[in-house]
């Protein structure tokens, strides 16, 4: 049994929140996100955050330091479009490798500053931009813009450089497309048998709105069935959703799995400009109904939720116990 | 532990103890419905995704999906029809099975998979190592799988080799490669009963026992099969096959199978089943009595509906005329006609009349039961016959009487294009046509593009028909509606041959030709389709065939786009290297080249039937055809019609079947080969090659002819073999037919001489095979060389493998075919006669079949640079160039 798996019998494990809100505190400019190593690179690199673990390490390890401070028990790498797909848009292939290999270092880093409990660093994989199972053309739904091979192969560099930065745990994130998700299964699998080390993954599936599907259309449980032939450390949902809404698809996974279940959900919705004005204190109130009912063995925050947030989420995690372990079967 | 099936499409599949019986719809099968291989041998994708939303809807839980065809691209035709269901909520709601013998179909399919599918199937055929690497590699791309009772000896066909190859699976599986039982199913063989075989009599009892073992003795594992080939020695009885489908599933269900293919529509119910019926049923599926299979044989015959009619009736004889014309008509007895049509002379005023009443009222019968699929195109054109009879018996006393005009429903002009000289499935229409009323005007095989049009204006036709069946036949088409724009024509062209299609038809030809351009896939459609052009409606009809050639474009240069092809260099790089060594080349007995004459009866046995079917719209393998619940009546009769035509033909010399082949000193240089005379001093021919441009997964390569012969360079000494035959000139004899007004004979004459060529093209490989080159050892029967079982190819230009058919120049050349054996080439490289065949022996024990649908501009470019001609005046033989 790993550490992490250990601290899981008897915790809920709080995990951290949002990057993006974070960075945008800070003012940033092109020249931060180019900085000396960029600089004179062709296409323009504001908003491509992941950037940062390069050009600005101050500011993602300060943040990591903050996440931490509110008492995250696992932090998320600064990585989640650390693929050679996703950087394409920046003409930034080459980078991959240091993105990733930075991001885990700096978040191992600020980890291991704090020794009071055990912490954890989770390498963030997002969806990439392009999904392997819905056409981006209407007229044409045959055609598909990446391939399984292509998203393996991206996936596999990702990965590679994440464990080499010294991460604990992978975490599959916002999957939109359970097809994306079962190629970074493949390649952190190919990964762990060359390298003789297979790390604990997480998977967390994105609902997309209250027709109750992912965008490529699963149901929670499809989805679920569609991942369970690798054993994994949890399955959950994140993001798009505030807690409310995502609560009865939640439900679903935890009935169902035979794995962890976690849930990151956004600060409510977004309002008209954009933004998630949940507060803490609101935001808290609606996830302790997730504890109340033993739905989750790990729980942290998406889009919009900051130190705050989590600070308040882990004070009321403390007081329950974690989802029973030995729900679901096939495991 | 427990017997749970967790499977997922958009939707979750979960099977326990107990669920009912799991049921896998069938019908997305290319090797089990000819209906939808003929969708996908088509493009017609999106009817494809119809007959699987049928599935789904009549309550298929998981869905197969087979695309095992050699004359498909099996890997893209799975990966495009899964993408496609993958954008259909309805049907991707349900989980997929891919069902292929490929293993790189297997892997191509899982790659689209989002959901948890099944692979069916894996076996211990081909040893442990291979077995295991596949079980894992299906394990770690989330999906169940099929295990067949199949290992290193062979299929299972006994309880005991069930039990062990079942049992030794599962603990591979479990132990070795980490699959779940619960997503292990085993298909441990369902086979035939009551078939007269004795080593037949247990097939269902040990299949109910196996099955019983494996669920008591591998836990958490399933068990599946394919219900209908248990009645497979009924076929033609459904009654019987429906009662023993629906017993045999009842008892295998008892005994623990929980899943399978079951035709819905062939499935009776099981309490609803005649008790004597099932008495006879269980005592063949138990072998409870000695005697059951006798019993069952002769108690299915008392319950077969429609015997076969064996006397011939003649009350018909009795009828009034008008309808023992139309009787005449319908059945195509051409016996009593003119008898009956006298008759009628004075019954009506005029001739005409009888024409216009009794005999169009009777091929007006005949068009409504072929429009309703009640008749079949054989037995129309055997309809054409008798009314052309009829007609030409009225032709004189129609004349007399001055004033006699007979209306038509139009005015058809038809041709085979220039440089080819295919004319069956022209001559079919053209009968066709002409029994629903309608004038023809044959302009034969070979003709000029600017002929088409003089005659079209000077006859003032309602319609232009071209017909081709060559690939060059392609753009001469192209250029006859270039013609007819460039004269400002308005006539409806329709294009209709083996190599067309819908999707050619829009994306070449619709745009150069502002009047209607409509492509119709088989005789039976050309009566609608000229109907309505010559309708009231014909605008309205004139743009929805628009609008849907419009959409075919516009998917068609996306579909483009989709399938990557790279560039020449690189496919250059991934060549087939083979082991050229003494194991691999035999050195022929002699070199040179030699001909000869044979007898037909010699080639008969060789006769693929199959091809001689699909020329007649009947579609289905022989001898299968033959007892198929549809056309299997017609199938015979026609079957008996060629069996006469063959006899008449060796009673009358019709046929004249020779041959001509050569052996030559051969190498490989770069993707051509270099032919040399027997001194090996001097190069007689340069066979220029292609190679496959399309993108390969690793451990596949990008095949070129050129890779089966030894390199130049490595100084190893090959051999290549040309060869062409033909069953001789068929016209002179068809036209004496065709005067006589059979026209079905004339067709017949054709499609029979077509089969000879092709049985003396095997004959003829076989006897090289074995004799002269004799570079191979094995005598196949006609199956397995229907099968292509034997060592060694023989690939023709102009086919898949060398879709260029200025490769027959060099063929000919050295073979000097011409003088030989009269058979000469057209303008656009066309075999004449047409009944002939030309092509290459390659006897390389790896050489295998294959297909290059389409080349880049890179190609063409070294092609012509090669072959040493103009780009521009060559570029029309390479219709597959992609741009």
């Amino acid at each position: 049994m790993t550490a992490i798996e250990k601290q899981l019998q008897d915790h809920i494990l709080v995990l951290d929140g949002a990057m993006g809100t974070m960075i945008q505190r800070y003012p940033l400019e092109e020249v931060d996100f180019r900085g000396e190593r960029f600089a004179s690179h062709v296409s323009s690199l504001k908003g491509n955050n992941d950037l940062l673990n390069i050009t600005r390490p101050d500011i993602i390890f300060e943040i990591h330091k903050e996440y931490l401070a509110a008492g995250a028990d696992i932090i998320e790498t600064n990585t989640f479009s650390g693929t050679t797909i996703a950087q394409a848009d920046y003409h930034l292939e080459d980078a991959v490798y240091d993105i990733n290999f930075q991001g885990a270092k700096l978040a191992r880093d600020a980890a291991d500053l704090f020794t009071d409990k055990p912490r954890f660093v989770a390498g963030s994989i997002g969806p990439t931009n392009r999904t392997a199972s819905i056409s981006p053309d209407v007229n044409n739904p045959g055609y598909r813009a990446v391939s399984f091979d292509e998203l393996k192969t991206a996936y596999k560099e990702q990965i590679e450089a994440l464990m080499d930065g010294g991460v604990d745990v992978l975490l599959i994130e916002t999957v939109f497309d359970t097809l994306n998700a079962k190629a970074a299964l493949f390649a952190a699998n190919e990964v762990f048998e060359s390298r003789k080390i297979a790390l604990p993954i997480m998977i967390s599936g994105t609902i997309t709105d209250r027709s109750g599907r992912t965008l490529s259309g699963q149901t929670p449980e499809a989805f679920l069935i569609s991942l369970q032939h690798v054993k994994l450390l949890s399955i959950g949902l994140n993001c798009a959703l505030g807690s409310e809404l995502m609560e009865p698809y939640l439900a679903v996974l935890s009935d169902k799995s035979p794995f962890a279940v976690s849930a990151h959900p956004n600060a409510g919705l977004p309002n008209a400009f954009g933004q998630y004005d949940e507060t803490a204190e609101i935001m808290g109130l609606k996830v302790e109904s997730f504890f109340k009912k033993g739905l989750v063995n790990i729980i942290g925050g998406c889009c919009g939720t900051t130190p705050e947030h989590i600070a308040k989420i882990a004070q009321l995690a403390k007081s329950y116990s974690p989802r029973k372990l030995t729900h679901g079967t096939n495991s | 532990m427990e017997r749970i099936l967790r499977l997922s499409g958009l939707e979750p599949l979960i099977a326990t103890k107990q669920s009912n019986f799991v049921n896998v719809g069938e019908r997305t099968n290319v090797t089990g419905s000819k209906a939808f291989l003929r969708l996908i041998q088509e493009d017609r994708y999106e009817e494809a995704l119809a007959v699987a939303r049928e599935q789904v809807e009549g309550g298929a839980q998981i869905l197969d999906v087979n695309m095992d065809e050699a004359m498909i691209d099996g890997t893209f035709a799975m990966v495009n029809f899964l993408n496609l269901i993958a954008s259909e909520p309805e049907i991707a709601r349900i989980p997929i099975m891919i069902d292929s013998s490929k293993w790189e179909i297997i892997v191509a399919g899982l790659k689209c998979l989002q959901g948890k599918g099944v692979v069916n199937s894996i076996s211990l055929k081909e040893g442990e190592e291979v077995f295991i690497q596949q079980a894992k590699f299906i394990q770690s791309m989330g999906a169940a799988m099929v295990v067949m009772a199949f290992d290193e000896q062979g299929q299972a066909d006994s309880y005991e080799r069930r039990v062990e190859i079942c049992a030794r699976s599962y603990d591979l599986l479990v132990n070795k490669a980490n699959v779940h039982p619960n997503d292990i199913i085993f298909d441990p063989n369902i086979f035939p009963v009551a078939t007269g075989m004795e080593e037949h009599a247990l097939n269902a009892l040990d299949f109910f026992r196996a099955t019983e073992w494996i669920t008591q003795n591998l836990p958490g594992c399933h068990v599946s099969g394919g219900v209908s080939n248990v009645s497979f020695s009924f076929r033609g009885n459904n009654a019987v096959r429906e009662a023993m489908h629906a017993a045999f599933l009842y008892h295998a269900i008892q005994h623990g199978m929980n899943m399978g293919i079951v035709n819905p529509t062939m499935l009776a119910v099981y309490s609803d089943i005649d008790p004597v019926l099932l008495e006879h049923i269980e005592d063949v599926l138990f072998n409870r009595r000695e005697d059951a299979t006798e019993r069952l044989l002769n108690f299915a015959e008392t319950v077969k509906q429609g015997k076969k009619e064996l006397v011939v009736d003649e009350a018909w004889r009795a009828w009034e005329v008008q309808k023992r014309i139309e009787h005449a008509l319908v059945k195509g007895i051409d016996k009593f006609i003119e008898d009956d049509v006298a008759l009628c002379l004075p019954l009506y005023p005029k001739p005409l009349q009888i024409i216009e009443g009794p005999l169009m009222a009777g091929m007006n019968v005949v068009g409504d039961l072929f429009g309703e699929g009640k008749m079949f195109l054989p037995q129309v054109v055997k309809s054409a016959r008798v009314m052309k009879k009829a007609v030409s018996f009225l032709q004189p006393y129609i004349e007399a009487d001055k004033n006699g005009e007979i209306q038509k429903a139009g005015k058809i002009l038809m041709a085979t294009v220039k440089g080819d000289v295919h004319d069956i499935g022209k001559n079919i229409v053209g009968v066709v046509l002409a029994c629903n009323n309608y004038e023809i005007i044959d302009m034969g095989v070979m003709v000029p593009g600017n002929q088409i049009v003089d005659r079209a204006i000077e006859e003032g036709v309602d319609i232009i028909g071209l017909s081709g069946l060559i690939t060059p036949s392609l753009e001469e088409m192209v250029k006859v509606a270039t013609e007819m724009q460039q004269r400002n024509l308005n006539i409806p062209l329709l294009i209709g041959g083996a190599t067309t299609s819908k999707v050619h038809t829009a994306v070449k030809i619709t745009p150069n030709y502002e009047g209607p351009v409509i492509y119709v896939p088989d005789a039976s459609r050309a009566v609608t389709v000229a109907e309505k052009m010559l309708g009231g409606d014909s605008k309205a009809y004139h743009d929805t065939v628009l609008e849907e050639y419009e959409r075919i474009r516009a998917h068609h240069e996306l579909h483009n786009a989709t399938k990557r092809m790279v560039p020449i260099e690189m496919a250059r790089k991934n060549k087939l290297m083979l082991d050229f060594s003494k194991d691999t080349i035999v050195k022929p007995r002699q070199l040179g080249v030699f001909d000869g004459k044979i007898d037909v009866e010699t080639l008969i046995p060789y006769i693929d039937w199959s091809p001689f079917f699909r020329s007649w719209d009947l579609h289905g393998k022989y001898p299968e055809i033959l007892t198929d619940s549809v056309v299997g009546v017609e199938a015979t009769k026609l079957l008996d019609d060629a069996r006469t035509c063959l006899s008449d033909g060796i009673k009358n010399g019709w046929f004249h079947p020779s041959y001509v082949y050569g052996i030559f000193n051969a190498n490989a240089v770069g993707d051509d080969i270099e032919i040399y005379d027997e001194t090996k001093q001097q190069v007689i021919h340069r066979s220029i090659g292609l190679r496959q441009q399309i993108e390969k997964t690793s451990g596949q390569f990008n095949l070129c002819l050129s890779d089966y012969i030894a390199p130049k360079e490595s100084g190893i000494d090959d051999y290549i073999g040309c060869f062409a035959v033909t069953s001789g000139d068929v016209t002179n004899i068809c036209r004496q037919f065709e005067a006589a007004h059979d026209d079905y004979s004339s067709i017949m004459i054709k499609a029979v001489a077509d089969r000879l060529a092709e049985a003396l093209a095997e004959w003829l490989h076989e006897r090289v095979r074995l004799t002269h080159w004799a570079y191979d050892n094995t005598p196949l029967n006609n199956e397995e060389l229907i099968a292509e079982k034997y060592k060694g190819i023989r690939p023709a230009p102009g086919y898949p493998a060398c879709p260029d058919h200025y490769e027959k120049l060099g063929i000919f050349n050295v073979l000097n075919a011409t003088e030989r054996i009269g058979v000469s080439l057209t303008e656009s490289l066309a075999m004449h006669p047409a009944s002939s065949v030309s092509g290459w022996y390659f006897a390389h024990p790896s050489a295998k079949y294959f297909g290059i649908t389409a080349i880049l501009e890179d190609q063409f470019l070294s092609v012509c640079d090669r072959r040493n001609v103009n780009k521009d005046e060559h570029v029309s033989w390479f219709p597959f160039m992609k741009k």
